[in-house]
């Protein structure tokens, strides 16, 4: 008799734990395809844009390996063949430049309103000011740099990083305040608890547990920077030559060259344009896949 | 102004040993605090009030009583913990050696320095073994390499866990076991050499086989040490400590906040035995808590 019971409950139970098709349970399919095509939809245009660059860039930049990469831009536009060495330079310098003012800057700055500023006046202004300028557009930073730099000393490479600096400081402020954020509180406590004064806390507990962290936001910012265009326009020129001192002259990167070769109707320009774009995405991508590298090898430690 | 309070004052550490043995050494134990109506705020919220007690030198002290009867509170106004929770406010008087460690310009820092803390939750930094224990030293601006050595080996074994770690000191302190992890931290403290350890629920993140291994070591600890202990956990009171506080909650009158009191304080076998007040014996034999 009782082995009945339990066989009749068990086959119940067994009824009672399978899958209902339901109403709920179509919508819930319904719900999940959607998503997965917004996914998809998502990944189109990145892929359409990336494999374009390649078809059309990866041709150009590996017919003329590596001399696309070192050999000078052509002065007449109609010449066919490399290269970009100038424009590489160029953006190497001028993001340097730009990333030596604003990462300092930033990071110091960041450090100060997370563990200084805490929430007086002062340091709610310049958060707000901060996420202010993260919805400047790029080319409203570079005519203001036109206006207060560029006016005034010429195009020069200088005029270019310091529109880039502007850029990218909301940026790395934003990253390093919400590493520093991150930091457990028990690990200042314990700091603290040995008798260490804030500054020292900050500076051996603190910024070495959050570096990881700022590290990747800083390339990334590094990144967005590096392709920044309209404000380099206004402020480094679109010269064809390189000048080692960014203080003095027109200059130019990268960017500007696309620019101006995918305005121009020579064939030979337009695949120097896309062979500049390929070198970009490239540099562009091996920052964001450093600072990946950095941030899992931080996710890893902890 | 004495020597001790001139040193609690000096921002930076002169390196020579302060002079705060007593004249007279005649009794085995002295206060080493003497706390005066002690009374925190965390903003208009009083925490705790009306502590009045003395806890004295190479004993064992424990603060026992329900959840949020303000142990962890009275226990961080003994090295100026408290002063990093922005709200908190502190009344009264905190006597170390005399010296009110709230009085004017006295250094939290150099307060630290002498009167060290283990936390609830094992807290290692993300360095080395070596480099946690290092830590507290270098930032007292020990430098050499041999003399940091030693250190950190006299730290490690004072903790008992040399011998579990002396084989891979490079390796990262998170590694360990909470155990391990909770005596790193015991270590850590300790190489600063400071006179007073305060723990704050140490062992109750931890298994029983760990607790014994800290209790053993807190024991051990006490003859070269003054320690003062937080604990729930009333079997951990009687078997480590020499005297005991009992503190518990009252309900204010105008709110309906509770503000923590120190209730009996007394040596621990008498508080086990034979309380004096009834509390305390309800707590005690676990009719209450
Ligand atoms: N940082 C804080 N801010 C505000 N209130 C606090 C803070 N820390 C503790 N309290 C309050 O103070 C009282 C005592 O807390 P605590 O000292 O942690 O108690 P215990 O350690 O005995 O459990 C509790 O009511 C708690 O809510
Ligand atoms: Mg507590």
């Amino acid at each position: 008799m009782s082995t009945m019971m339990s066989d009749q409950s068990t086959a119940q139970v067994l009824e009672d734990l399978r899958p209902k098709r339901s109403w709920r349970q179509a919508r819930s399919n319904i719900m999940v395809m959607l998503m997965g095509l917004a996914a998809l939809v998502i990944v189109v245009p990145l892929v359409f844009v990336i494999g374009s660059v390649i078809s059309r860039g990866a041709g150009v930049v590996f017919r003329d390996f590596p001399s696309f990469f070192t050999k000078k831009i052509p002065i007449k536009s109609e010449d066919i063949g490399p290269g970009m060495g100038p424009a590489i330079v160029g953006t190497m310098l001028i993001t340097g430049f730009a990333t030596l003012v604003a990462v300092p800057l930033g990071i110091l700055g960041a450090v100060y309103l997370h563990e200084y500023g805490g929430t007086t006046k002062l340091s709610k202004l310049i958060r707000f000011l901060a996420t202010v300028m993260t919805g400047v557009p790029s080319i409203v930073m570079g005519l203001f740099i036109y206006v207060i730099f560029t006016l005034r000393f010429g195009l020069s490479g200088v005029g270019g990083a310091l529109a880039l600096a502007c850029l990218m400081l909301p940026v790395v402020i934003r990253a390093t305040e919400e590493m520093l954020r991150l930091v457990p509180g028990n690990l200042r406590e314990a700091s603290y608890a040995l008798g260490t004064s804030k500054s020292r806390t900050i500076l051996t507990v603190v910024l070495p547990s959050a570096l990881p962290g700022i590290v990747s936001g800083c390339l990334l910012a590094v990144a967005r920077a590096a392709g920044e265009t309209a404000p380099l326009l206004f402020t480094i020129g679109a010269a064809r030559a390189v000048q080692g001192n960014i203080f003095k002259g027109a200059n130019t990167a990268l960017p500007a060259q696309i620019f101006e070769n995918a305005k121009s109707l020579f064939p030979g320009a337009q695949e120097r344009g896309w062979g500049a774009a390929l070198t970009l995405v490239g540099i562009a991508f091996l920052f964001t896949l450093t600072a990946r590298i950095v941030s899992s090898a931080y996710q890893k430690r902890r | 102004m004495s020597q001790l309070q001139e040193h609690l004052m000096s921002a930076e550490s002169t390196g020579n040993e302060p002079d705060i043995s007593p004249a007279v050494e005649a009794v085995s134990s002295r206060p080493v605090f003497s706390l005066k109506n002690l009374e925190v705020h965390y903003g208009a919220f009083r925490a705790v009030g009306d502590v009045s007690l003395d806890i004295r030198e190479k004993e064992i002290t424990a603060f026992i009583g329900p959840s949020g009867c303000g142990k962890s509170t009275v226990l961080r106004c003994l090295n100026r913990m408290n002063d990093v929770i922005p709200s908190a406010r502190v009344g009264g008087e905190v006597l170390y050696h005399g010296v009110n460690l709230y009085g004017e310009g006295i250094s939290p820092t150099e307060v630290r320095r002498r009167i060290g803390m283990v936390f609830q939750k094992p807290n290692p930094f993300p360095k080395s073994i070596y480099d946690n224990v290092a830590f507290g030293p270098r930032v007292n601006g020990v430098k050499s390499k041999a003399k940091l050595d030693d250190i950190v080996e006299k730290a490690l074994r004072g903790a008992a866990l040399w011998d579990e770690v002396n084989t891979r000191l490079k390796a990262s302190g998170l590694g360990l076991s909470g155990g391990q992890q909770q005596r790193l931290c015991i270590a850590r403290a300790i190489a600063v050499e400071p006179e007073v350890i305060l723990m704050d629920e140490p062992c109750s993140a931890l298994d029983p086989i760990a607790t014994a291994r800290v209790e053993d070591l807190m024991l051990e600890m006490k003859s070269r040490y003054t320690i003062v202990i937080v604990t729930h956990n009333m079997q951990q009171a009687a078997r480590v400590s020499d005297r005991t506080a009992f503190f518990t909650t009252e309900v204010n009158p105008e709110s309906d906040r509770r503000t923590g009191r120190l209730v009996e304080f007394d040596a621990t076998q008498k508080m086990f035995s034979m309380p004096s007040d009834e509390r305390t014996e309800a707590y005690v034999t676990g009719r209450f808590g």
